[in-house]
Formats: structure tokens, C-alpha cells, sequence
């Protein structure tokens, strides 16, 4: 493990790793590996016991035809392959076109609730961090505020906010907008963009072919009405975390980099795009990844607000899983669904590592920092 | 050697947890289930877990419970369960379910195949006295599961105050389709629409029955979602709402055809005998008939929904178990649970009592013998909720496109 984690310079010795290689042998440090797990002890139970060993039973569960009934380690629950995973991939029923429509969901939520919860929650925290603002404790704490709300009393809030006569429907009227039925509106907002220009059906190579039981024309159709309700709850909720982290990271910059950039004569603009942004990556990675992994989970404004409803439009992979499970005793799916929601997130976390990495800067990048360039601008300036 | 104690260190760890997952298993798998017609006995006493509509439901069948423990000498608690279906779920999973509970005709399939319940249908003393519609809900495999508990049909409720407004006197209530079309195009005004009722099977199913079809056989053995009958009833509502004397509940900004006909958004709606509990609370100035659905080509039609008294096949204390349920059903417990909150009795015999005691409800008994059940077959409340997502857009879209294609998703339960 040490070997791999820590990359050494080739050619070192065992020998030469000095101090640790005596751990376990004795001498002065007897006895402290023995002291180092059981002080570790504690936790290891408690993640055995309340993580390891449910993830492995509900792996079981998902290669098993348990009904739900017993344990699903007794001898009467059989093992069944990949069964079913198949039923809800490539099943060509319900299962599958259940879950077609939930990541079909999932995935529009996605795409807007993280970028913009993620620009949001930027956005806030700069304003928030400058020193000129006045009150800068007052708005720190408004903007955290709707995040230590429990999310099931904000999906009350939202749902009596977005009703029919609700407030958003009456601001909207103010300025003659006749509002959208919020919560009982399946109607996709891209397909609402192109029906508005008169374009009603798709093209048939978009309404014949299908993925996961759902029509390419309906992967494109954009998040439903109801879905954008949730999708602006979960920006309104969240930026404030997210905000509280750029806030931090922020403050731990130091100013000489700034002020060297205010020397070399760049624009504030240019001094956050090149100067601040770059040196929040990490932040950013931090961020992006929690907000994925929270978007991909979305359950608890599922199941106190709409169900699944309007339509299925608001049905995600998480309720589809807990619904298979506990309504529809149908175990097996429902552990399955959950695994393959945990294959997307881990895949999306890498695929956004890969994206954030530190690259290596490009030779047409080095050369507009080198000297001569640098000199020949400022030449050309004079 | 440090690389060695790691190995042997996780190894460890992993002999751990599987020592310990097996003794999970262990742990749960008693001996496997009693069968064979003979009850269990013991003297534990009986959980009973029940589904509540409010404190009235929770307080009748505690109050009926512990006169029934009184006199049996036997232990029981009534649970009244937030989310039954996952309570008895967890229930079923760790081998210690409730002894008795509610079970919806949707659930019954899948926790009967998987062995939860005990079949006690052919040990009720009262078995005869069940309408026969109902104990068609509730077998399985040839076996009635359990005794139905009470049912509710759909009829049409009319807003009196809205229907002498419009003109109309007892000789217009609607006894055709044509005429029920003709009475909502009537009584729609600005802001208010003839008849709005929830968007769903659960609703326009009643007018498939009437049609001649239903999506399955009363046996759940064959679907029948695309007949001609189904077609034609869906094409008739479709036809309703684009006249504009039919919307959905949701449309107008209401959670059911009750709010919207307590709030008069509909001078009309078709609900099930719970709507009087409904009115009662929340709309007590709202005059109000209830009158027979019209009858479609094929006579008159309508749904019938139910619950009944389920029994674990786990429970150790069967026998006393169907001894409650039993007192449960009978002719007075039925009659004071339908006082209580409303519901209509499961046995034949207590209905003419009933109708004296209800007058104004009595078209919802009558289709006792006319009504039809929702399917029952394991996994058809998956396929109803997707027809119900597809009836939501019913103004824009093609029925027999979405009839096709829950004869699909019916026709793939019954493989």
C-alpha cells in the first residue's frame, strides 16, 4: 500500500526506509500496532457493521431473487446472475423504461443544477468576500441560511410557492406572464422551446430509436416544468454550502498574488479568470464532486413533493430504487438500480478528476509568458 | 514483513465479516414457514398494523381490538403504521411482521408469492357471506388470501346547488354518456367546470366497465387493456375533455376530484363513498347527491377498491389471529367502522341495515353487484401508474396508443 501511494525515488532500499520498517518488531515501538487497531477498533465496527456489510447484503440482494421475505442469505434465496440488472438494462418492459425515464431525468437535472449551483454559489462567495461590503456577516448568514433548512420543509415551502394561485404564478401575473402549473406540468422545457416555433414531433430518427425504453426525442426534451421546479429548489438550497467553501478557500489566497497582477497592469476581469479561478481548483474540484454526487442522489424532495409525478417526470434512479423495493417487492431491481447509480457517480466523479487535472501548460501558453513575448508586448505598447 | 501482517490483518477483517454476514444469516432463517392448513398457537399476543386514514379510523379499530382482547383473554396493540407498505416490508424482511394488518388488492400478489402471508380464506366461518367480487380480489393462485376488510365504489357526485342553478331537476340526472356529456356542458360556467375528477384509471376505469371491458378479467388471469370496449371509453372521455366539460382535478389547480368539488372548480365529480368523510370535514356547506354513474353500451359499470385483513404466515399466534379477524368482519364491528369513517360493509348481510342507516348512499352498496376490481396480478400497480401518467395527457394523445402499450407492460406480468 505505502509503496503505491507514495511514490519513492527508485533504486531506495528497503533497508533505507528507516524508523517505519520497525514498526511491528519490536524494540522501543512493541505493542504499537496492537494499541493502533484497537484504538481504531471502534470505527472499523461501526463501518463494518453499518457500511460494510449492508453494501455487500444489497449486492447479494442484486444477484438474488429475495422476495423480501427472511433473510436474503437463508437457503431458499437462490442466486440469479445478472437477471436482474438485465430486466432493468435491457428487459424491454416497464423496468427498463422506468429507468430509462428516471436517468433521462436525473441526467437534466444534473446538467443544470450542478454548473449553475456551482457559478451561484461562486458568484455569492466573492461578493460575500469583499472587504468594501457592508453587513458582510448579515449576508454571509442569509445566503447559508436555506441551506441548514431540512430539505423536506423547503419541498413544503416549494410546493405552496409553485402552486396553481401560488406566489411565483401571482408575481408572474404582475407582469402578465399566465405561470405554468408548476407540479402538474410534464411537458419537457426544450420540447416547450420547439413546439413554441411550431415544431410538435420529432424527426422519426429521434421517435423511432430508442434508449432504455425512452425515445431519443424524449432523452432530448429537456427537465419537465415540475422538474425545473426542483432543479431551481436545489440551487436555492445548496449555493449557500457550496458558497461557505469558495468563501474559505478565498481567504486562504494571499493578496501578494493579486496585488502583483494589479502591478502588471491586468483588468479585474482578467485577474479572476487568470489569477483567482486557477488557484481555486481544488475548491472547484470539491464542489463539483459534492454537488454530483448530491444531484445524482436526489430523493427526499421526491418522495414529500411530487412521487414521481407529474407523469414520471420527476421520478429519479434513488425513488425508482426504494419504490421497486419497498412498494413493489421487487428486491433485486432495487439494489440493482442503486449499484448502477453508484457506478454513474463513480464514473462522473473520474471523468471530472480527468477534466480538472493539472495540465501541462501547452508551448503556444509558455511562450505568451516568456520574456521575449512579454518584452516584444510591451514594445508594442510604448 | 510489514506488507505480511497487512495481508494477514485484512484476511482477518475479511474472515470477520463474513463471520459475521453469515450469522446475520443465521440469525433471521428460522425454520421455514408453517403450511399445510394447520394454525399456529401460542399464547403471544397479536400486533395489528393498519394503514389510517385519521384518528377516527385509528380509534375504531383500537376500540374494536381491545374489546375483542378483553374478551379473549390474548394481548393486543394496534400500530397505526405512518408508511405501511414499508413497515410491513421491514416486517417481513427481519421475520417478525405484525400478526394482522391491512393489505391493499396491489400488494397482495407479490407478498403471497414470496410466501409472507398465510391463505386462512378457507377457514372463515363467515366466507360465505363476503360479495363475491371481493373474494375474487383477494385469491391467489386458486386460494382466497384473506377475509376483505370493507370496500368503496365509484358513483357520480352532483353539487345540488350548481344543478338547480343550471336549470336541471331530478328527471336530468345523466343515465347515458350522451347525457352526461350534455348535463357537463350545461353546468360548466367561468371558473367552473361540469365535471372534473382525478386523472386516472383509478377514475376512468369506471367508464371502460361500463363500455364492456376493464384492462383485465376479474380473475387478473388475461389482459384486456386494448379492447374496443377500453378504446371507446377512453375515446369518450378524451372527447369530454376537448368539449371542455371534463377536466382533471390537476388541471384546475386541485389534489382530487374532491377539492375540486368542494371548492365548486366542478359542479360534478366521480369519487368513492370516502368522499363523505371528506365533505363532512373540510366542505360541510357543500349540498350534495350522489346518484348512479351512466350506463355505458354495456349496462351499468363502475370500480370497486378494497382492503382486506392480512395474516403473516410468520405470526406464532395464528389461530388467534384469524379469530380477530373474523370478529373484525362481523356484521356489528363492520357496522361501526362504517360509522366511524365511513366504509362499506364487506358482507351481504349487513347491507340492508346499512342502507337504512345511509339512505343517501345507497348507490354506492347497490354496485356491489355490478363493480369491477382493479388488477390484481403482481406488479400491476407499476403498470396502472404508468397508464395513469399517460391518462394525465389523454387531451393530446391517442388512447389506443396507451392502451397498446399497457396491454404490453400487463401481457409482460403474466409471463
Amino acid at each position: 500500500m505505502t509503496a503505491t501511494t507514495s511514490p519513492r525515488p527508485a533504486g531506495l532500499k528497503p533497508e533505507d526506509r528507516g524508523p517505519q520498517r520497525r514498526a511491528g518488531t519490536g524494540g522501543i515501538r512493541r505493542g504499537e500496532a496492537a494499541s493502533g487497531w484497537l484504538f481504531t477498533a471502534p470505527v472499523l465496527i461501526i463501518l463494518g457493521v453499518f457500511l460494510v456489510i449492508p453494501v455487500i447484503m444489497a449486492l447479494w440482494v442484486s444477484f438474488s431473487d429475495w422476495g423480501g421475505r427472511g433473510s436474503p442469505f437463508s437457503s431458499d434465496v437462490h442466486f440469479v446472475g445478472l437477471k436482474n440488472y438485465s430486466t432493468i438494462l435491457n428487459g424491454g418492459g416497464l423496468a427498463e423504461s422506468d429507468f430509462g425515464t428516471a436517468l433521462k431525468n436525473n441526467v437534466w437535472y444534473v446538467i443544470f443544477v450542478v454548473p449553475l449551483q456551482t457559478a451561484l454559489s461562486l458568484v455569492l462567495a466573492l461578493l460575500v468576500n469583499r472587504a468594501l461590503l457592508r453587513g458582510r456577516g448579515f449576508f454571509r448568514t442569509a445566503y447559508y441560511f436555506p441551506s441548514v433548512t431540512s430539505s423536506v420543509a423547503i419541498t413544503v415551502l416549494w410546493l405552496f410557492l409553485f402552486s396553481t394561485t401560488g406566489t411565483v404564478n401571482q408575481v408572474l401575473a404582475w407582469m402578465g406572464i399566465k405561470g405554468p402549473n408548476w407540479f402538474n406540468e410534464p411537458s419537457g422545457l426544450i420540447q416547450d422551446g420547439l413546439s413554441a416555433v411550431g415544431v410538435q414531433n420529432g424527426p422519426a430518427f429521434l421517435t423511432q430509436n430508442s434508449f432504455l425504453g425512452v425515445s431519443f426525442w424524449d432523452w432530448l426534451g429537456g427537465p419537465s416544468v415540475a422538474m425545473f421546479a426542483f432543479i431551481v429548489m436545489a440551487i436555492f438550497t445548496t449555493s449557500g454550502t457550496f458558497m461557505l467553501l469558495f468563501v474559505a478557500a478565498l481567504q486562504n489566497l494571499s493578496p501578494d498574488i493579486d496585488e502583483a497582477a494589479m502591478m502588471d497592469g491586468a483588468s479585474a476581469w482578467k485577474r479572476f479568470w487568470r489569477v483567482t479561478l486557477p488557484q481555486l481548483r481544488p475548491t472547484l474540484f470539491t464542489v463539483l464532486t459534492l454537488g454530483l454526487i448530491g444531484c445524482w442522489q436526489v430523493f427526499d424532495q421526491i418522495y414529500t413533493g411530487t412521487q414521481g409525478n407529474p407523469a414520471k417526470t420527476t421520478l429519479t434512479p434513488a425513488y425508482l430504487s426504494y419504490q421497486s423495493a419497498f412498494q413493489n417487492q421487487a428486491w433485486g431491481q432495487g439494489a440493482a438500480i442503486a449499484f448502477i447509480l453508484f457506478v454513474i457517480i463513480v464514473a462522473f466523479t473520474l471523468l471530472q478528476r480527468w477534466i480538472l487535472r493539472d495540465k501541462k501548460v501547452s508551448r503556444r501558453r509558455q511562450r505568451a509568458y516568456s520574456v521575449e513575448t512579454a518584452a516584444r508586448a510591451k514594445g508594442v505598447a510604448r | 514483513m510489514q506488507r505480511h501482517t497487512r495481508w494477514l490483518a485484512s484476511g482477518a477483517l475479511a474472515v470477520a465479516t463474513a463471520l459475521a454476514l453469515s450469522a446475520c444469516g443465521s440469525g433471521f432463517s428460522s425454520d421455514s414457514s408453517t403450511s399445510g392448513g394447520k394454525l399456529t398457537s401460542s399464547n403471544k399476543s397479536l400486533t395489528v398494523m393498519i394503514g389510517s386514514s385519521g384518528d377516527a379510523e385509528t380509534k375504531a379499530v383500537t376500540d374494536a381490538v381491545a374489546s375483542w382482547s378483553n374478551s379473549s383473554g390474548t394481548g393486543a396493540k394496534v400500530i397505526a403504521a405512518n408508511n405501511l407498505d414499508q413497515q410491513l416490508a421491514q416486517g417481513f424482511a427481519a421475520k417478525k411482521p405484525a400478526d394482522v394488518f391491512y393489505l391493499s388488492t396491489g400488494s397482495l400478489a407479490g407478498y403471497a408469492s414470496n410466501g409472507s402471508l398465510l391463505a386462512y380464506g378457507d377457514q372463515l366461518k363467515n366466507k360465505s357471506d363476503f360479495y363475491p367480487s371481493l373474494v375474487k380480489n383477494f385469491t391467489y393462485d386458486g386460494k382466497l388470501y384473506c377475509a376483505p376488510k370493507d370496500f368503496s365504489t365509484l358513483q357520480l357526485i352532483i353539487n345540488d346547488d350548481d344543478w338547480k342553478a343550471a336549470g336541471l331537476t331530478s328527471a336530468d340526472y345523466p343515465k347515458t354518456w350522451d347525457q352526461l356529456d350534455a348535463v357537463a356542458k350545461k353546468l360548466s360556467t367561468d371558473g367552473r367546470t361540469g365535471l372534473v375528477v382525478s386523472g386516472q384509471y383509478e377514475r376512468l376505469g369506471a367508464f371502460m366497465v361500463q363500455a364492456g371491458g376493464n384492462l383485465m378479467n376479474d380473475s387478473s388471469t388475461k389482459a384486456t387493456a386494448n379492447s374496443d370496449a377500453n378504446v371507446k371509453a377512453l375515446d369518450f372521455a378524451k372527447q369530454m375533455l376537448n368539449d371542455g366539460a371534463m377536466k382533471f382535478a390537476a388541471d384546475v389547480g386541485a389534489g382530487w376530484g374532491g377539492e375540486a368539488f368542494g371548492k365548486n372548480l366542478g359542479a360534478m365529480t366521480i369519487e368513492g363513498n370516502w368522499i363523505s368523510g371528506a365533505m363532512q370535514s373540510d366542505y360541510p356547506n357543500v349540498k350534495y347527491t350522489v346518484v348512479p354513474l351512466p350506463e355505458g353500451s354495456a349496462g351499468k359499470g363502475t370500480l370497486q377498491f378494497t382492503n382486506c385483513w392480512g395474516i403473516a404466515a410468520d405470526s406464532p399466534n395464528q389461530k388467534a389471529a384469524l379469530d380477530l379477524v373474523e370478529k373484525l368482519t362481523s356484521k356489528s364491528d363492520q357496522l361501526g367502522f362504517a360509522k366511524a369513517f365511513g366504509v362499506m360493509p364487506s358482507i351481504q348481510s349487513a347491507a340492508s341495515e346499512w342502507k337504512k342507516l345511509y339512505p343517501q348512499f345507497v348507490p354506492f352498496l347497490d354496485a356491489a353487484s355490478y363493480a369491477k376490481g382493479v388488477p390484481t396480478v403482481k406488479g400491476a400497480s407499476d403498470v396502472i401508474a404508468d397508464l395513469d401518467s399517460k391518462i394525465g395527457q389523454l387531451k393530446t394523445s391517442d388512447p389506443k396508443t396507451i392502451l397498446d402499450s399497457t396491454q404490453k407492460n400487463l401481457e409482460a406480468l403474466l409471463k
